[in-house]
């Protein structure tokens, strides 16, 4: 999400799926979104047929999405940058770009500093990384004439710093301090260095790359391009094959940096399209299980001088302009509603009994260091990381290294039962017997068997009545965790220990209800919208928010879902109008399609008829229109801030991107990420070719390998041991790592078998016969599956030669009504430098006709591969 | 008066989720059919039968210009939903020596399970081959219709289910207009291969499940010319009347012969 996050302000999806049938062409890349979104796909449909709208589908395989696209482009994978900067090199160099909109509402026109280095100054890096840290000081990509915020760690730069709570950006210097060149003409404005830098960026070098013919390119290109100005807009959809690469954020920040120049941010059919894996994986960054942010995007505390006195915290975290300047009252009023009267100005209202970050404690970090015997329990609740998550061999066997496991679930998952049942105890790796974890199975209830809510892809909050008890035993999340908590606390109250101050202060007195004491609900969802502490009345929306202790809120951003004790807005089923208000409720403030002041020009009439979303009435002195505006009601176009205004008072009428210090979408991207202020084409991790564009850098110099004996790695560019391109994928017909899925027969018969899908020319080469056995292997694994011979997949002819794909759909395991192979023993933990987040999406394997030995043999036969001359 | 309903599958716009499928299978109470790897492209349940009511087809074409789909390039890949077809004169019907078999007053064909003895005649007469036996307890099943649903005013569980709107549900008359435009959409656009399927030239008669396929039926397992049996009764009833007429005629002959004698 910092790809979107830096790129606008805000990490969510910047529309909804009901708005692309509003599209006049529609770009789905690093997504099969009929296969994984079927439901959502109904708009894109609905674009297609009422509209004539174009659809392009770029993908390595030829998927159910690309049969219902108009135009489908094989790439290889791993190529995307390639890819979208020659789209981005393509507006630029035939100045296509949306003129009025990028000199009003981006950062195009601003100047750049005198020390800043591109990528094609200094060969795939851009200035300020430190060789020895293997990381970059940001400095020099400040604007010129931003002062640094000289904090002893700069935001987004910190050393164990994820990127989840950076989304902000202008952290790391003060951004509304700038000097501007409105003609775009200067050698240092981020209009011209951005036209540079993606100048080699071209339909031959997409050719070279990628594997798509330039003719093919040029056509794609101008049905997109062409569908934008005034009176057109074009939307781009993506999912986890934008993200899981090791250079993702990076991906997401071209496509931003291309919608920026088409003006199709904040208009309808346009936008970004983020398409969430998960029924509630947005709600879950939102109200997060992340390690290193709060509700609502509030950054975690870490373990650093600036952050062990509130005040410090807040300097570090607020901006002087735009949203943001609100940081304190989000802060000091989660600290209200979690400590309660404990919370007072003298203590800091509890900051310091906050937990403080001191390393990387994501999913990743902490499993490397539970293999090395580093951690001592673990609960795990909604996730089968045995089965999902990657390197599960490494996975599995570093559970074993713990002293307790907690598995909630609904069946005996993988990660449940992998000391009795899998692949380790087959090969002898592990025995049951040698194990010394013990381990708690817990039944837990299934999503109609309990209240609760999603919040789904577009920020639409919807909640969920309880349809059915529970059976036997089995409990709701929320159960689980109030009485988790609550005996926790009782433990700590007599234990006067300093550690437990923090427990013993937590406000933690939820009314329960039922022969189980399960907790009132909306209580809990009183306090994530907030009320005011004196007497209790909930507030009305995050405006209502103070930093003097006289509000509580859990989570800012979903303030107002719940106004009144009888209007919980999340439960409203009345739809009206064209984006639906009246049924459940988006953040923020019910808006559905983002920065929608963009909707209209300068002077807030609409850019055109045809593309009106949201204006200024003139006659009312207020924004009105289809959507709720997402901006101040009543402040005028032509509003102008005063000298040395705060906040949101600092940003003129004409400027949609509120969050921003400056309000504007950011073409280049002065502070908030690891990477780089620009995309720029990076290899993945194992990748067959060399970079063609940064040779001296193949890879992201800021992502990390995490290599390891039990995580090796392919030899790259190029490994003769395993030559093919591996990049794995969901199916429709199942769930993720299949625990929901697998489990049900009427779902279980749709897909009951692992398969590879490869091409006609690579299983003739390889004497596989369709339906047959193959074997695939990569330096962490082995594993068989049923070979699905397919000119869905194609060879693609990169750097002269013929590249081979293989693609492996990665829902089976072990246990289950259909059992199959882990795909993801096959997958390297490695990690983007900003979401911390794998590289599933391009890796090289070997193939082979026939099964895998089996036992013992798997791992001899994995050795035997590996010793292969490469 | 009950209205005569049907079903539009247009295949055009179906994704091939196989959300059909399951709603079918979950409303209806059928079991799994079985988990076994077809290789079949993405379709591991084959056809319709007893267990299987809607059932997508995935028709994978290599490399073929401007057939599938959208794209009018690369491999083809179309999806289409199948059912029972419900047809104006059923074979199934016909043949049922029971009764169990009836025509619904929203004109679909219902097999009453309580009534159905496993003969299988049904199974035979059927054009399409969507009757099947259930081999563990003799009976015939097909697709309801979702008879139950309809009685209380709700949409069968399919084209509730499916989120392109590919299958849609309603007054067959109505139903029949949407597909004629729609093809003439189509055609403009250049799809010239749209067409419908609706064979009500052939004995058939027409049926209560209308589709929108491009090029041959015979690609999604159609039959261009579906013919019941009960087309050939006049013509078995002739000849049987003719050789009854002649064995008596000669029955007559070799009397009357005697007589002279």
């Amino acid at each position: 999400m910092p790809g979107l996050g830096t790129s606008f302000g805000r990490g969510g999806s910047t529309t909804a799926p009901q708005d692309l049938a509003n599209s006049d062409a529609i770009l789905i890349m690093g997504s099969s979104m009929a296969e994984n979104h079927p439901v959502g796909f109904q708009w894109v449909i609905e674009a297609r047929e009422k509209n004539g709208a174009k659809v392009i589908h770029v993908d390595p395989r030829f998927t159910r999405t690309s049969a219902m696209a108009d135009y489908w482009l094989p790439l290889r994978a791993g190529s995307d940058i390639v890819f979208l900067g020659a789209l981005v090199n393509y507006v630029l160099q035939g100045e296509r770009d949306f003129r009025e909109y990028v000199v009003h509402y981006t950062n195009a026109s601003t100047i750049l500093r005198e020390d800043f280095r591109d990528t094609e100054d200094l060969g795939g890096l851009f200035s300020g990384w430190d060789k020895e840290k293997q990381k970059y000081d940001p400095e020099s990509w400040l604007y010129e004439g931003s002062p640094a915020k000289n904090t002893a760690s700069p935001a987004g730069h910190a050393d164990a710093g994820g990127g989840h709570g950076k989304d902000r950006g202008g952290e790391a210097g003060e951004m509304s301090k700038r000097r501007q060149d409105k003609t775009l003409q200067h050698p240092r404005c981020v209009y011209q260095v951005v036209k540079k830098h993606f100048s080699r960026y071209t339909p031959e070098m997409v050719e070279r790359t990628c594997g798509i013919t330039k003719e093919k390119f040029l056509e794609i290109a101008e049905v997109f391009v062409s569908n934008a100005g005034p009176e057109r807009t074009g939307a781009i959809c993506y999912a986890v094959g934008w993200t899981q690469h090791s250079d993702g954020v990076q991906i997401i920040r071209t496509a931003a940096i291309l919608q920026l120049l088409l003006g199709n941010v904040g208009r309808p059919g346009g936008g970004i399209m983020a398409l969430r894996g998960h029924a509630s994986i947005q709600g879950s960054t939102d109200v997060p299980t992340l390690y290193d942010i709060l509700p609502g995007y509030i950054p975690m505390p870490f373990f650093e001088a600036d952050s062990h006195k509130l005040k410090d915290y807040i300097k570090k975290h607020r901006a002087s302009t735009g949203w943001w300047h609100n940081f304190d009252k989000y802060i000091v009023s989660i600290l209200k509603a979690w400590y309660g009267e404990a919370a007072a100005e003298d203590n800091d209202w509890g900051f310091n009994w906050l937990p403080r970050v001191t390393g990387d404690h994501s999913h990743f970090g902490y499993w490397l260091d539970m293999a090395d015997a580093k951690l001592e329990g673990l609960f795990v609740m909604g996730q089968n990381p045995a089965v999902g998550a990657a390197n599960s061999r490494l996975e599995r066997k570093a559970m074993a290294q713990l002293k307790w496991l907690v598995v909630r679930e609904m069946v005996e998952t993988e990660t449940a039962a992998f000391w009795h049942d899998g692949p380790e105890i087959e090969r002898g790796e592990l025995r049951p017997e040698d194990i010394g974890t013990e381990i708690f199975f817990l039944p837990a209830a299934g999503h109609a068997e309990k209240d609760g809510s999603f919040t789904n892809t577009q920020r639409l909050i919807q909640f969920h009545q309880q349809a059915v008890d529970p059976p036997g035993d089995c409990r709701s999340e929320l159960w689980f965790m109030y009485h988790l908590g609550r005996r926790l606390k009782a433990k700590a109250a007599d234990d006067r220990r300093p550690r437990n101050t923090g427990l013993r202060a937590l406000t933690w007195d939820y009314g329960t209800h039922g022969q189980h004491a399960e907790p009132n609900i909306r209580e809990v969802l009183r306090e994530i919208n907030g009320y005011t502490v004196g007497d209790g009345k909930h507030v009305a929306g995050y405006r209502d928010l103070a930093a003097d202790g006289s509000t509580a809120c859990g989570c800012w951003i979903y303030s107002g879902i719940f106004p009144t004790p009888d209007d919980l807005k999340i439960e409203q089923r009345k739809p009206n109008g064209r984006y639906g208000h009246g049924w459940a409720y988006a953040w923020p403030s019910d808006r559905r399609i983002l920065y929608n002041r963009a909707s209209a020009r300068p002077d807030g009439k609409p850019w055109s008829e045809r593309k009106a979303l949201v204006w200024w009435d003139e006659n009312e002195k207020k924004w009105t229109g289809h959507d709720t505006p997402d901006f101040t009601p009543d402040k005028a176009p032509d509003y102008r801030p005063k000298k040395n205004a705060k906040g949101d008072d600092a940003l003129g009428g004409d400027k949609p991107f509120i969050m921003h210090s400056d309000g504007e979408g950011w073409i280049y991207v002065p502070s908030g990420l690891k990477d780089g202020p620009l995309p720029a084409h990076y290899e993945p991790f194992e990748s067959p070719v060399a970079n063609a564009l940064y040779p001296e850098h193949g890879e992201n110099p800021a992502a990390q390998k995490k290599e390891r004996p039990d995580n090796a790695y392919a030899f790259s560019p190029g490994d003769a041991r395993f030559p093919y391109v591996l990049t794995t994928y969901r199916l429709t017909e199942h769930h993720t790592a299949g625990g929901m899925s697998r489990t049900l027969s009427h779902l279980a018969e749709l897909q009951p078998e692992l398969f590879c899908e490869i091409s006609p020319q690579l299983a003739q080469e390889l004497s596989i016969e369709h339906g047959a056995w193959a074997t695939i292997s990569t330096p962490r694994g082995i594993i068989e599956a049923r070979a699905l011979v397919t000119s869905r997949m194609l060879p693609l002819a990169i750097e002269g030669r013929w590249v081979h794909q293989v693609g492996l759909p990665y829902h089976w395991g072990f246990r289950g009504l259909v059992k199959g192979d882990v795909v993801n023993d096959l997958i390297a933990i490695s990690e983007e430098p900003n979401v911390r987040i794998m590289e599933t999406k391009g890796l090289l394997c070997n193939v082979r006709a026939g099964r895998r030995p089996g036992g013992k043999g798997d791992l001899q036969q994995l050795k035997k591969e590996m010793n292969h001359p490469a | 008066m009950s209205p005569v309903t049907a079903f539009l599958t247009d295949s055009t716009i179906c994704i091939g989720c196989k959300a059909c499928e399951v709603a079918c299978k979950e409303w209806n109470g059928i079991k799994a059919d079985g988990l076994e790897f077809s290789g079949f492209s993405y379709d591991n349940t084959g056809a319709v039968g007893h267990s299987t009511w809607r059932h997508v087809k995935f028709v994978e074409q290599g490399p073929v210009i401007g057939l599938g789909g959208n794209a009018l390039e690369f491999p083809a890949w179309g999806f289409s939903s199948d059912v029972c077809k419900h047809c104006e004169v059923a074979g199934c019907l016909e043949a049922c020596p029971t009764g169990s078999i009836v025509r619904t007053e929203f004109g679909g064909v219902y097999i009453q399970p309580d009534v159905c003895n496993g003969c299988a005649y049904c199974v035979v007469a059927c054009p399409f081959g969507v009757v099947e036996r259930n081999q563990s307890d003799g009976r015939a099943f097909k697709c309801t219709f979702c008879y139950d649903r309809q009685k209380v005013g709700l949409t069968p569980a399919c084209a509730t289910a499916c989120p392109t709107e590919s299958i849609k549900f309603g007054e067959i008359s109505e139903l029949r207009e949407t597909a004629q435009a729609r093809v003439e959409a189509l055609h403009e656009r250049g799809v010239e291969d749209a067409r419908i399927y609706d064979p009500r030239d052939s004995s058939v008669g027409g049926t209560h499940s209308i589709f929108i396929l491009r090029g041959d039926p015979r690609t999604y397992n159609l039959p261009p010319q579906p013919r019941v049996p009960g087309e050939y009764m006049s013509a078995g009833w002739t000849s049987a009347a003719i050789a009854a007429g002649a064995m008596l005629a000669g029955a007559l002959i070799a009397f009357l012969g005697d007589s002279r004698r």
